[in-house]
């Protein structure tokens, strides 16, 4: 499978990813070759074998609808690079 | 050229479980910013979700009582985005394997019931709240993680006035079965629209534009009528519309394009490898189906069968839980259904309005409200006195008969009292007896409305009106 410099640039763009030339050169012929080595899958005849989602066969995990501990402001702050008024300040959005 | 205007909406409805749907922060409204967080909603590494079951159940209540079917299996999706209210980089959501599909609501437009398909209810998490300053942006992740559940119809509204009727019809459900606040003010009701515009008989969808932000029932309509307009115009104009997000101006009354970046959404869907499937056994959807009260619609039917309601009384009360339980609860002092719902649908209707208030904070109690109506019947008040009884009730909660002591209000019925003052008003009234003789009826209203006046409305006035006749005519 081809991977175009077009479809890096649109992944890197989704992934916030800057690339220079010569990056996307280089990913797209690694994409492309990963994707290949994939694409050896399609080789078996999967027909019988439902879909999965997990590698594990268990569900209904779940738990109660109850109010835990909260961390107070200061600490959920903690990590944040920039905050004001007990909010997480960031580059304006709109 | 005449269109025909075709309208998919997509509702979505914040749970109100106690805890978020991943972690066992508080999922309460309010609450100082950022305070209702932990390392799981906030998205450290190495945190892993838990689901609520309870998020599962109310999920699943709203979907039977939205005539939905349950699917025995259902897979949350990773649906992925970079914004800054979203600390995962992706919502949690369900694609594939959503937790129901193919339900319906009935909604009457001009008399007409008109059913509009859901296509697929399916559950996930919402995200925080941003606030837009001027040169940066604030985020609260309190909401980060409180369940939702999105509601997509089949594109089978026809018009805008359509879709408010069925977002308000929505709403009613879903405050019936008591899975949500459903308060579009506070964002836990949230309505997008997909609108486009066809010739008349086409079976092929023109291109469609999705609107943003319509925050209130008024707003759902006002955006889908300008969209209309707006489309109907360039067509005419020989202009293609161009499938974009529009996002709703309730200012300004117009529906302005979203920067194109944040619409070019691709969202790479893959199964949530964090999360085990859910399997939903018969027996565990008969259960929450029986935990599903009588639904609007059928107490609508009731009301007018059992009741004898007009159905535009029914209607009305029966349009919100809170005021279908009260009208039923001041039966049961006052087993007379119309009077009861005029009272109701009128004068309470109209003094909640007036001061802005919500049911709940009425301080008029359903036996009040009964006993008052009773006062009326059994002539100790008159309905003109009533009125004035009714308000003071409003305002200080008093029962009707403690306010009638207190002002004096009973009505009076003494026969003798009263003859003597209709002689009075008679004979000082020569002018409107002499009218009456000539046969102006209307002068009998004038001399009843002069002993009301004489007595501060409180004579009976059937006993005034039959003590006028009887004295004129002979
Ligand atoms: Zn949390």
């Amino acid at each position: 499978m081809k991977i175009s410099i077009n479809d890096v640039e649109h992944v890197a763009d989704l992934a916030r990813l800057h690339l220079d030339e010569k990056e996307k050169e280089q990913l797209a012929g690694q994409l492309s070759s990963v994707l290949d080595y994939i694409d050896m899958l399609n080789e078996l005849d999967t027909k019988d074998v439902p879909p999965t989602t997990l590698a594990v066969f268990i569900d209904n995990v779940f738990r109660s609808d109850e109010v835990g501990q909260s961390l107070t402001n200061e600490v959920a702050l903690a990590n944040a690079p920039d905050k004001k008024d007990g909010f997480f300040r960031v580059p304006t959005i709109i | 050229m005449d269109r025909e205007i075709i309208i998919g909406l997509e509702t979505h409805v914040e749970l109100k479980t106690k805890s978020k749907i991943f972690c066992s922060c508080s999922a309460q409204f309010g609450g100082e910013p950022n305070t209702n967080t932990c390392p799981r909603c906030l998205a450290m590494p190495g945190t892993l979700p838990v689901l609520n079951k309870q998020a599962v159940e109310f999920a699943m209540k709203a979907a039977l009582a939205l005539n939905c079917e349950i699917l025995p299996f259902c897979v949350f999706d990773r649906k992925n985005y970079f914004y800054p209210d979203l600390p995962k980089g992706f919502q949690t959501s369900q694609y594939t394997y959503p937790l129901a599909r193919n339900g319906y609501i009935d909604i009457k437009v001009n008399g007409k019931t008109r059913r509009i398909r859901i296509n697929r209810i399916h559950l996930e998490d919402d995200a925080g709240k941003s606030i837009h300053e001027k040169n940066y942006s604030l985020v609260d992740l309190n909401r980060a993680g409180v369940p939702l559940i999105e509601i997509v119809t089949e594109p089978d509204i026809r018009s805008p006035e359509e879709a408010r009727l069925y977002l308000e019809k929505l709403k009613a459900i879903l405050e019936y079965t008591e899975v949500s606040d459903c308060r579009m003010e506070e964002g836990s009701l949230r309505c997008d629209a997909n609108i486009s515009l066809r010739p008349f008989g086409s079976d092929k969808l023109g291109t469609k534009t999705e609107i943003k932000n319509l925050n209130s029932f008024r707003s759902v309509q006002r955006g889908l009528e300008y969209e209309v307009w707006r489309q109907n115009q360039a067509l005419d104009n020989g202009e293609e519309i161009v499938q974009e997000t529009l996002q709703w101006d309730e200012d300004l009354g117009v529906t302005v394009p979203m920067r194109s970046k944040e619409e070019a959404h691709d969202y790479r869907y893959f199964p949530e490898p964090d999360l085990v499937p859910t399997v939903i056994t018969e027996e565990w959807i008969e259960a929450v189906r029986s935990t599903i009260p009588e639904l609007p619609d059928s107490r609508f039917k009731r009301f007018v069968e059992e009741y004898g309601l007009p159905e535009y009384d029914a209607e009305v009360l029966t349009a919100s839980r809170p005021v279908a339980d009260y009208y039923e609860a001041c039966l049961k002092f006052c087993p007379d259904p119309k009077a009861v719902s005029n009272w109701v649908m009128v004068d309470l209707f109209a003094l909640l309005k007036a001061n802005n208030m919500e049911l709940a904070d009425c301080l008029i109690s359903p036996e009040n409200l009964g006993e008052m109506i009773k006062l009326i019947k059994e002539g100790t008040i008159s309905s003109k006195i009533a009125k004035t009884v009714f308000e003071e009730m409003f305002k200080t909660g008093k029962t009707a008969s403690t306010i009638v002591e207190e002002k004096g209000l009973v009505q009076i019925s003494d026969e003798g009292e009263l003859r003597a003052l209709v002689e009075r008003v008679v004979a000082e009234s020569p002018k409107s007896v002499e009218d009456y003789k000539n046969g102006k009826k209307k002068a009998l209203g004038f001399m009843v409305g002069q002993v009301m006046k004489e007595t501060k409305g409180k004579a009976n006035p059937q006993l005034v009106n039959k003590l006028l006749l009887e004295i004129l005519d002979n």
